[in-house]
C-alpha cells in the first residue's frame, strides 16, 4: 500500500510526500488540520492540505525568521509573535536569555494543542515562563497595542485562510504602531515564483514600505515549501539588517544549523528577477 | 408559522424536477441552457445557466400564478405573517411603486417623510399623487434624520384629512424605527392605509428581539428587500400584503410595469432564503445582531468614532433601533463618512454600503464573518491614526425643509431648460438631485431651490459624494421647470 500526501502548488504542480502514517486529523473553528509521519521529513503538520511544518526542515525557516532580527538587534525584550502555533519560533526566541517577554497570538487552539502532542520538537519551549500564549486574531490583539514592542515576527500561514487579516494594509499599519521607535517586524513573505504566492508577496512588500523607513527581504531554502524558494521581509524603524555586530551574535555561542552570520549578510542578496518584481512595487 | 411547511421551497423543487426531466428547449431563452453563450456559461456555471429559463406549464408564471408559484407566495405569506406575499423580480423599487399605485390615484395625497428613497418620489411621478411631507426629526450631533415621530403625524392627519395613505420608511437606512402601531391605528382611524418600505427590514420578520414588523404593526402593505439582508439574489424583493388589502389588485398594478418574463434565478432565490430564513431565521440574526455589536463595542473602544446603536432611543422619532445596522459616526475624527468610505474601499479593500457627510453605514447580514469584521475595526483605527484632523470646517447636516411648489408628476413633465447649479436658487427643480447610495433625494422634481440646497450640494460633492439624478451626468447643471 502506498499513501501519499499531496499538496497542489499551482493549478499545474504538485508536490508529494510518502506518508508512512496519518497520525491526526481534526477540523478547529477555522481549518482542518493534519499531522502525518513520513520517511523523508519525519512528522509534518498540515493546514487546510498545506504544508506549515516538517520536522526535518523546520529549523531553516526557524532560524532564519528568528536570529536575523535578533542579530540585527542584540537588545530586543519584547517580542510578540503572531501565528507560529507549532512553537518554533518561540524555540528559537527563548535561547536568548536577553529576551524578557515573548506573547504569541495565534488564533487557532486546536493547532497548539495538537502540536504540543505530535511535535515536542518545535512545541518543546512554549512552557517557557517568559512565553504568554494569546488564542485570538492576530489583527485583533494588536490593535490594542501602542510603542510596546522590540521586535513583531509575524509567522502566518497563506493570506488565503484564517491568515487572510495578516497581509493587510490595517495590520501593517497596526504593526507599525504597536511598535517601539527603534522596532523591527519581520514577516514570512510568501515565495516569488508562483504566480499567486507573487501578487502576495509584491502586496505585502508594497504595504510594508508605506509605513517603515527601512524596508528589505530575504531568503532561504526550504525544501517542503512551495517552489522550495522562500522569502522573509525585515521592515524597521531604525536598524539597517546589514549593519549588525557579528562579533556580538557569535559571543552568545548559539548552535543553529542554517543561520550563521556569513548567510545573514548573503540572504539579503537577491536574485534579479526577484529584484524587479520588488522593484516595480 | 407551520414550520414543516415551511421545509417546502415549491420554484426551487419544480426546476430540479424540470432539469431532471431533460426538455428540449425549443422557446426563450436564446442561450439554451448556456449552449448557445459558452462563455456565459463558463462564468456563471452551467447549474445557473441551465434553470435560467422562461414560464412554463411546469414552473408556473408570475403574472399569473396557479401553481407552484402561488404556492410559493402562499408560503412565503405565512412566513411573512401576511395575507399575500409578492414574489418581486423588478426590485424593491417596483414594490414600492406598487404600494404607492395601489392606493393612490392622479391628485391623491399621501403622507411622507422626505427622507424617502427616491422610488417613493418616483412613484407620485408615475401616479400624479401628491405628497404631504412630514419633517423627520434630526439628531443633531451625529446628522441623521430620524423617524416620524407621532405628534408630526397628527399634524399633517389634522391638515390632510383626504390624504389616501401614509407611508413610512422603517427601519431607515441607519436602523431608526418609528413607532409602527401607533401611526398604524392613527392612520386606520383615519381611514388611511399604512405602506412600510421596510427595504432594510428583512429580518424584523425572522430574528427575535428586533424592533416591530410592519405585518405585525397591522400596516396594510410592506416592500421587504429579501436581497438586502436576507441572502437572496441581487434584485429579489416580496411585497407583502395585510388584511385591508385585496391582493387581486395588487396584482394587476403590478403587472403593469412588471417584466413577463420573470427570471427563475431570482425567484427560485427569494424561494430558497425564505425557506432558510424561516428555518434558521432566529439562529442566523441572532449572530448577525452579536457581530454588530461585538464590532460597536470595538469601534468605540477606538475613540473619535462613534458606532450607535439603541442608546438613542426615544420613544418618539427614535422609537425603536435596529441593532444589527453598523452605523458610525466619523465627524469627530475630522472626516466626513463619505471620505471614511472612500479611504476604506480605495486604500483597504473593504467596501462599505454607503458614506454620507457624517456617517458610514456597513450592513452586517447573514453572510458575514468575525474575520472580516476585525479588519474593517482595524481599518478605521489607522485611518483614525493616519488621518485624525480637527473637524472646524466640517459642514453639519441640516434637515432643509422642502418647499413643494408643484407635484412631481408636473414638475417632471414640465417644460425645462437647463442652468448651471450654482446659479439655480430660487427656481423650481425639474430633476432629482442624490446621491447614491443612499439614494434620498437632496432636491426633489417640483422642488423649489434655495442658496442652502445649492450649498449642500457643492459640498457633498466636494467630499466625493456619487451624486446622481440630473440629466447632466458631471451634476454641474441642473433643469428647472420655466414658470
Amino acid at each position: 500500500m502506498e499513501l501519499w500526501f499531496t499538496e497542489q502548488h499551482t493549478e499545474n504542480v504538485r508536490f508529494s510526500i510518502k506518508v508512512d502514517k496519518h497520525l491526526f486529523s481534526g477540523q478547529s473553528e477555522y481549518q482542518r488540520i493534519d499531522v502525518f509521519e513520513s520517511k523523508e521529513f519525519g512528522t509534518v503538520l498540515t493546514l487546510d492540505g498545506l504544508m506549515m511544518v516538517a520536522e526535518k526542515d523546520e529549523f531553516i525557516y526557524h532560524d532564519m525568521i528568528v536570529h536575523v532580527p535578533m542579530a540585527t538587534n542584540l537588545g530586543i525584550k519584547k517580542v510578540l509573535v503572531i501565528g507560529a502555533g507549532d512553537g518554533g519560533t518561540v524555540r528559537e526566541l527563548t535561547r536568548y536569555k536577553t529576551i524578557e517577554a515573548i506573547d504569541m497570538v495565534e488564533i487557532d487552539r486546536m493547532v497548539v494543542e495538537v502540536c504540543r502532542e505530535y511535535l515536542p520538537q518545535t512545541a518543546c519551549s512554549l512552557d517557557d515562563p517568559r512565553v504568554k500564549i494569546y488564542y485570538e486574531d492576530g489583527l485583533k490583539f494588536i490593535r490594542a497595542k501602542e510603542n510596546y514592542y522590540d521586535l513583531i515576527i509575524v509567522d502566518s500561514t497563506d493570506p488565503f485562510g484564517p491568515g487572510e487579516g495578516l497581509f493587510t494594509r490595517e495590520f501593517y499599519g497596526s504593526c507599525y504602531k504597536a511598535l517601539k521607535q527603534d522596532g523591527i517586524l519581520v514577516n514570512q513573505h510568501e515565495n516569488p515564483y508562483y504566480e499567486t504566492y507573487a501578487v502576495s508577496m509584491r502586496q505585502a512588500h508594497r504595504r510594508i514600505k508605506e509605513f517603515f523607513p527601512i524596508c528589505r527581504v530575504y531568503q532561504a531554502h526550504i525544501p517542503t515549501y512551495p517552489s522550495g524558494h522562500w522569502l522573509f521581509g525585515f521592515a524597521s524603524k531604525k536598524y539597517d539588517p546589514l549593519d549588525f555586530d557579528e562579533k556580538a551574535w557569535k559571543s552568545l555561542g548559539l548552535k543553529t544549523r542554517y543561520y550563521n552570520t556569513d548567510i545573514h549578510k548573503g540572504s539579503f542578496a537577491l536574485p534579479t528577477y526577484v529584484r524587479e518584481l520588488l522593484a516595480g512595487e | 408559522m407551520d414550520i414543516d411547511k415551511q421545509e417546502k421551497a415549491p420554484i426551487y423543487e419544480a426546476l430540479q424536477r424540470y432539469k431532471s426531466m431533460r426538455v428540449v428547449p425549443f422557446d426563450v431563452p436564446g442561450h439554451k441552457q448556456g449552449r448557445g453563450n459558452p462563455e456565459l456559461r463558463e462564468f456563471l456555471g452551467e447549474k445557473c445557466l441551465a434553470v435560467d429559463v422562461n414560464a412554463m406549464k411546469p414552473l408556473d408564471n408570475l403574472g399569473h400564478p396557479v401553481s407552484v408559484i402561488k404556492e410559493a407566495e402562499e408560503l412565503a405569506a405565512e412566513a411573512f405573517s401576511a395575507r399575500h406575499a409578492f414574489f418581486m423580480v423588478n426590485g424593491t423599487t417596483s414594490a414600492v411603486q406598487a404600494m404607492i399605485m395601489s392606493v393612490c390615484q392622479l391628485g391623491d395625497k399621501i403622507i411622507m417623510p422626505r427622507n424617502v428613497h427616491k422610488s417613493a418620489i418616483n412613484a407620485l411621478i408615475i401616479s400624479g399623487a401628491i405628497p404631504v411631507y412630514v419633517n423627520p426629526g434630526i439628531n443633531k450631533e451625529l446628522g441623521i434624520p430620524l423617524g416620524m415621530s407621532i405628534k408630526e403625524v397628527k399634524n399633517a392627519i389634522a391638515c390632510h384629512p383626504e390624504a389616501k395613505a401614509i407611508f413610512v420608511n422603517n427601519p431607515t437606512y441607519y436602523g431608526v424605527c418609528s413607532d409602527l402601531k401607533t401611526i398604524t391605528d392613527l392612520a386606520h382611524k383615519n381611514n388611511m392605509y399604512v405602506l412600510v418600505d421596510e427595504a432594510h427590514g428583512t429580518h424584523f420578520y425572522f430574528g427575535e428581539n428586533l424592533p416591530l414588523s410592519a405585518m405585525a404593526a397591522g400596516a396594510d402593505m410592506a416592500a421587504v428587500s429579501m436581497h438586502k439582508t436576507g441572502g437572496s439574489l441581487t434584485q429579489s424583493s416580496f411585497l407583502l400584503v395585510g388584511k385591508r388589502i385585496n391582493p387581486g389588485h395588487v396584482r394587476q398594478i403590478i403587472n403593469l410595469t412588471q417584466t413577463t418574463s420573470g427570471s427563475y434565478l431570482l425567484l427560485t432565490s427569494l424561494d430558497i432564503s425564505r425557506r432558510n430564513l424561516a428555518l434558521n431565521g432566529k439562529k442566523i440574526f441572532a449572530k448577525v445582531t452579536a457581530l454588530a455589536e461585538y464590532a460597536r463595542t470595538e469601534i468605540n473602544k477606538i475613540g473619535g468614532y462613534y458606532a450607535f446603536s439603541k442608546e438613542l432611543i426615544n420613544k418618539d422619532d427614535i422609537f425603536d433601533f435596529d441593532p444589527t445596522k453598523l452605523s458610525v459616526h466619523t465627524l469627530e475624527i475630522g472626516l466626513a463618512g463619505i471620505e471614511v468610505y472612500d479611504i476604506l474601499r480605495d486604500d483597504y479593500n473593504i467596501q462599505i454600503e454607503f458614506g454620507d457627510i457624517g456617517n458610514i453605514l456597513a450592513i452586517i447580514s447573514v453572510g458575514d464573518r468575525e474575520l472580516a469584521l476585525e479588519r474593517l475595526v482595524s481599518s478605521l483605527a489607522e485611518i483614525k491614526r493616519l488621518y485624525l484632523k480637527d473637524k472646524t470646517g466640517m459642514l453639519d447636516y441640516e434637515y432643509i425643509n422642502p418647499q413643494v411648489v408643484i407635484t412631481p408628476q408636473k414638475a417632471f413633465y414640465a417644460r425645462k431648460k437647463s442652468v448651471p447649479i450654482k446659479k439655480s436658487a430660487g427656481c423650481i427643480s425639474g430633476e432629482f438631485v442624490m446621491a447614491y447610495p443612499p439614494g434620498i433625494p437632496i432636491l426633489a422634481p417640483g422642488e423649489r431651490i434655495t442658496p442652502e440646497i445649492i450649498d449642500y450640494i457643492i459640498y457633498a460633492k466636494a467630499k466625493g459624494s456619487f451624486l446622481t439624478g440630473t440629466e447632466d451626468m458631471a451634476v454641474e447643471n441642473i433643469r428647472i421647470v420655466e414658470e
